[in-house]
């Protein structure tokens, strides 16, 4: 017999992937603002921004509410709180990418560096993240979560390289100093994203499997250890 | 403490235990939980061999109480039920008074008698946060008590005999959720001194007061584990679907 408790779940569900769908549209708008040095309609950003907002906040009341009046166990009660805490993600997800446009926008305002290959780079292997971090979600694919993690390294890899590139570039160069701060700020935006899209996969990880994998990848962890 | 190996049971031709075994660890408290039916009050009658009492029952196995099978033949019955002693599902004080309920079990083990015997009944009184209540009425009709209270004083029963073990039966099925609560509070208060095990209907009240929990099905434990765990992450499916409600 089909419960009317799956339907409340699907719902909790289909707004985690509306906000998913928002937070990735907010990533592109903004990576494309960067890489094609063009500015988005502003009105359709802060749009998304705010449905993602009152999405989170309708995922959390719900997820208060289930708990509280059907008390769930076993997966049930790990999707539910992880529903929440993938919420969290996406939202700081959304506010990066509204960090990354606003300082594009300064960026804009002068001449463009030297082209800076890890950027467009470190932006492409986010964007991937987040999307595979969701799929994993829909298909509950830990495997696929798993894949996630291990793009975290090459995120981190870009940022280095850029801080050390803009580093070398404002010290030869005091002109540059305005446009390399707002490069490394938003690399550091960047690595931001892909730290909350290696968050959803873990969360995905102890949805399916119960296994905390946090702090340790790959390392076993049952409840209760 | 108690060990069930490979325990079958059958009532007549009906087999409703088929090879359980599980051990019931000290000073805890172990919840068998499942669907009606699946032989979780076969279960637990085990235990004291309460089922002996049931016409056509047949039972093979063992159960080890310190060491020793329960069902060997020269096994003290007795020393048994008042060693693990049982509540159940709807409390059934005797007809008498408060004190002579208490009291009974005491006087027929001969334990105690006079002023020896008046603080026997104070102190199980006190163990199930009675006295307070009842200790100027000790002369009351115990059947004139709510249903919580006899339900309590059926525990003070038990604990007047100095048991090793408590069996419980729903013991809080016919009470409301007042009565529930304050009935799981002196639970987790008694395992300090006894070891528990309890039958229920109430999943919530088993990952309540639990610290272990074995999960039944048509006479097979499914899973036992540490209650946290069955009920966060169970590792059988079939335990997972009966406690996400998705059995059946």
């Amino acid at each position: 017999m089909k419960r009317h408790f799956d339907e409340e779940l699907a719902q909790v569900k289909e707004r985690l992937l509306r906000m998913g769908a928002n937070a990735e549209k907010m990533i592109h708008l903004s990576a494309k603002d960067l890489l094609a040095r063009t500015e988005s309609d502003r009105a359709e950003l802060e749009r998304l921004e705010k449905d993602v907002n009152s999405l989170e906040m309708e995922i959390d009341d719900r997820v208060v509410k289930l708990i509280a009046l059907r008390q769930p166990m076993a997966t049930d009660l790990r999707f539910l709180m992880m529903a929440s805490r993938i919420a969290g993600e996406l939202e700081r997800i959304a506010d990066q990418s509204i960090n990354i446009i606003e300082t594009t926008h300064w960026y804009l305002s002068g001449p463009p560096l030297k082209p800076i290959m890890d950027l467009p780079l470190m932006a492409e292997i986010v964007q991937e993240m987040l999307r595979d971090c969701l799929d994993a979600f829909v298909r509950q694919d830990v495997g696929a979560a798993k894949r996630v993690l291990e793009s975290d390294d090459k995120v981190d890899t870009c940022k280095k390289r850029i801080f050390d590139e803009m580093i070398a570039t404002m010290e030869g160069d005091p002109q540059t100093v305005r446009r390399g701060v707002c490069i490394v700020l938003i690399s550091r935006n960047l690595e931001r994203i892909g730290d909350h899209a290696t968050n959803i996969a873990e969360e995905v990880i102890y949805m399916v499997e119960a296994r905390d994998v946090r702090h340790h990848h790959g390392e076993e962890s049952k409840p209760g250890e | 403490m108690l060990e069930a190996r490979n325990l079958k049971l059958w009532y007549g031709d009906f087999m409703a235990l088929n090879g359980v075994s599980m051990s019931i660890i000290p000073n805890a408290i172990t919840a068998i939980i499942g669907p009606s039916g699946c032989g979780k009050s076969t279960l637990l009658r085990c235990f004291n061999r309460m089922n002996d009492l049931v016409e056509g029952s047949r039972t093979e196995g063992e159960i080890l109480f310190e060491g020793k099978n329960i069902y060997e033949r020269r096994f003290d019955m007795t020393e048994l039920r008042k060693r693990v002693g049982m509540v159940f599902q709807r409390p059934n004080p005797f007809p008498l008074t408060v004190f002579d309920n208490v009291a009974y079990g005491p006087r027929i083990h001969g334990l105690a008698t006079g002023d020896a015997l008046r603080e026997t009944v104070k102190k199980a009184l006190q163990s199930t946060l009675l006295w307070d209540e009842l200790g100027d009425k000790l002369e009351a009709p115990a059947l004139s008590l709510s249903a919580e209270q006899q339900q309590r004083l059926c525990i003070s029963r038990l604990v007047a005999v100095e048991p090793d073990v408590l069996l419980m039966d729903e013991p809080c099925s016919a009470l409301d959720p007042m009565a529930t609560q304050n009935i799981e509070e002196l639970m987790l208060e008694l395992k300090k001194r006894f070891t528990i095990v309890i039958v229920t209907h109430n999943m919530q009240q088993a990952a309540r007061v639990s610290d272990f929990t074995g999960f039944m099905l048509l006479g097979d434990l499914v899973e036992f584990g540490e209650t946290q765990q069955v009920f966060t992450a169970p590792r059988q499916r079939k335990t997972e679907e009966y406690i996400t409600g998705r059995y059946g």
